[in-house]
């Protein structure tokens, strides 16, 4: 069942097309990884779908509604929620208020300013379960600046997930860790994702986490599609293997 | 990068609910021990505390700088004048229960345009709404004295029941008005620590911290950056508004924006990145300015080295300096 589609969608900087004409698919509980070699127009069709960026012309359909100009607000409120390349988080903030801050959002009641926010049982509740299943219970009150880098990476992936998305796109949730790192990170992010029965994109550059953790892989190129399939068909796929990596897989 | 890392102390208020009755105890206590002139002062302090804490929401927790907050607080000061002038009762429950709502909407509708725009750009929109209302003042003087001013008798306090006259009641008021301003400070301290600790203030603190991140959990940035703007203003102008009977007459000087400078100084020499730190800085700033301006004609010099010297070596502010001095000795005395 198709979740996400995408109709001839294109995103033009300057002379370079990031986003050449895609038709993008995304299924109902995959686990869905983009690749591609920097500046092949990954993080661009991201950004269209979260709102981040305008698209130049397409469509993005959510489960057949048009959403191609909504809000990010709107975009968050049909359940399509994002983590970012470089770790964005509200430094300031404890551990557990990043992550809280996302479920009072989500349920409306950020603006709510007469009562305390820890006094708030059921968000506080939803917040340490999230810290948890993510490994982060333990840190809950450090200031987010304060982590380590992998923590870093996790916690940014546990504030898009707090928002209950049916549809999550993490932008290189591994990157700038160590492959030690690397391993832990995605058992812990695939296994919470698909506890949830979330539906999730990644966007990965090491092939060995791509081929382990996905269900699909999508190979972009110059802002086009290059391949799509599973990982056997990819990892059987010679033209892949030569154009992107410039070497032959193995493996 | 490990430095940082120090867990929060526990989110229990109670040791902060002690300090504070500690604090409170002794300032109930000053005017048996001190004479009618420190009292003057310290309601001043408190007063200056007040505008602080609400410009902090937000320089401190929402990262906006505003250089026009004399604005709210001169509005609140000149309704009080009008009310004084035009509408008849000398009560300062009337007076309020006026300038409350007026510096309300003066803060939404001002609000409402500064926050289009954030940073340097928000700085200068407030500073030239500021402006305008200074020029206002100054020009419209059949209505505001021009830079006379315009005199705020003594009024009454709690609807009527004490009013001063006579040969000692100025000494009367100064004991009287402490305690009435006290009392509305610890209101407006007791209501902003709640706001800065709900989901609108973390909501608030996530904005300043990370502005595109807010976004991506939903956030509706500029109404957070507004609902701050007006509960900011609407501080400052009630401080504005215990300010009138104390001083007798208001002129345009609060208005000017030099007053907006002394608010950010203010906030700046006790530490807006604490809530306590306005709060100190409202009453040391006051104490400064006065001796400064006793002591030397080239006052203004004395407070500018001050400020340099706060910027270079505490940048913190006074109560973010001790809050750090505290956790060092902490730590040493946890590894002996």
């Amino acid at each position: 069942m198709i979740l996400l589609k995408t109709v001839d969608l294109r995103k033009q900087f300057g002379e370079t097309r990031a986003c050449d004409g895609l038709n993008f698919v995304v299924h109902k509980g995959e686990f869905l990884s983009l690749v591609g070699s920097n500046g092949a127009g990954k993080t661009t069709l991201v950004n269209l779908i979260s709102a981040h960026l305008q698209p130049d012309s397409g469509q993005i359909l959510l489960e057949d509604r048009d959403i191609t100009f909504t809000t990010v607000t709107e975009r968050i409120k049909a359940g399509i929620a994002r983590s970012f390349q470089i770790v964005s988080l509200f430094d300031g903030l404890s551990v557990f208020d990043n992550v809280a801050l996302s479920v009072f959002s989500r349920e409306g009641k950020a603006v709510k300013m007469a009562r305390l926010a820890d006094h708030d049982e059921d968000v506080r509740r939803e917040a340490l379960e999230v810290l948890g299943q993510f490994g982060l219970a333990s840190k809950a009150e450090v200031p987010a600046g304060g982590l380590a880098q992998g923590e870093r990476k996790l916690l940014d992936v546990a504030v898009a997930y707090a928002l209950r998305p049916r549809l999550l796109f993490l932008d290189e949730p591994t990157s700038g860790v160590s492959t030690h790192e690397k391993t832990q990170i995605m058992d812990t992010v695939s296994s919470v994702v698909r506890g949830g029965m979330v539906t999730a994109v990644v966007i990965e550059h090491d092939m060995d986490v791509v081929f382990r953790y996905s269900d699909r892989i999508v190979m972009m190129h110059e802002g086009a599609f290059l391949a799509d399939g599973t990982p056997d068909e990819i990892r059987a796929n010679k033209d892949v293997a030569s154009i992107l990596l410039g070497a032959p897989l193995t493996g | 990068m490990v430095a940082q890392v120090q867990v929060l102390r526990g989110r229990s208020a109670l040791p902060l609910a002690a300090a504070a009755a500690a604090v409170l105890m002794v300032l109930i206590l000053v005017p048996s021990y001190f004479d009618t002139y420190q009292v003057q002062l310290l309601i001043y302090g408190l007063i200056a505390a007040i505008a602080a804490l609400g410009f902090n929401l937000l320089l401190g927790y929402t990262g906006l700088l505003s250089f026009g907050h004399s604005a709210y607080f001169g509005v609140g000061a000149y309704t009080v004048a009008f009310v004084a002038e035009h509408l008849g009762p000398h009560s300062m429950e009337f007076y309020l229960l006026v300038g409350i709502p007026i510096v309300a909407v003066t803060s939404a509708l001002f609000g409402y345009i500064c926050v289009r725009h954030t940073q340097i750009f928000f700085g200068i929109l407030t500073l030239a709404i500021s402006q305008v209302i200074y020029s206002l003042a100054m020009k419209l003087y059949w209505v505001t004295g021009g830079s006379d001013g315009l005199r705020v008798p003594r009024p009454a306090l709690l609807f009527g029941a004490l009013s001063f006259s006579g040969p000692h009641g100025f000494q009367q008021f100064i004991t009287l008005y402490y305690y009435y301003v006290l009392a509305i400070s610890v209101v407006c301290v007791l209501l902003l620590w709640v706001i800065v600790h709900s989901p609108f203030g973390k909501a608030l603190q996530g904005i300043r911290d990370n502005e595109v991140r807010a976004r991506f959990l939903g956030l509706r940035i500029r109404r957070f950056r507004w609902i701050s703007f007006f509960v900011s203003g609407t501080f400052t102008g009630v401080a504005g508004i215990l300010w009138v009977p104390l001083n007798g007459l208001t002129t345009p000087d609060v208005l000017y924006w030099t007053y907006s400078g002394e608010i950010v100084f203010t906030a700046l020499l006790g530490g807006f990145r604490n809530f306590t730190g306005p709060i100190v800085g409202g009453i040391v700033f006051t104490y400064l300015k006065t001796y400064a301006v006793a002591s030397t004609e080239y006052w203004q010099l004395l407070l500018g080295v001050v400020l340099v010297t706060l910027v270079l070596v505490l940048p913190t502010g006074i109560v973010g300096a001790m809050s750090r001095a505290g956790q060092r000795l902490r730590q040493r005395r946890g590894a002996t």
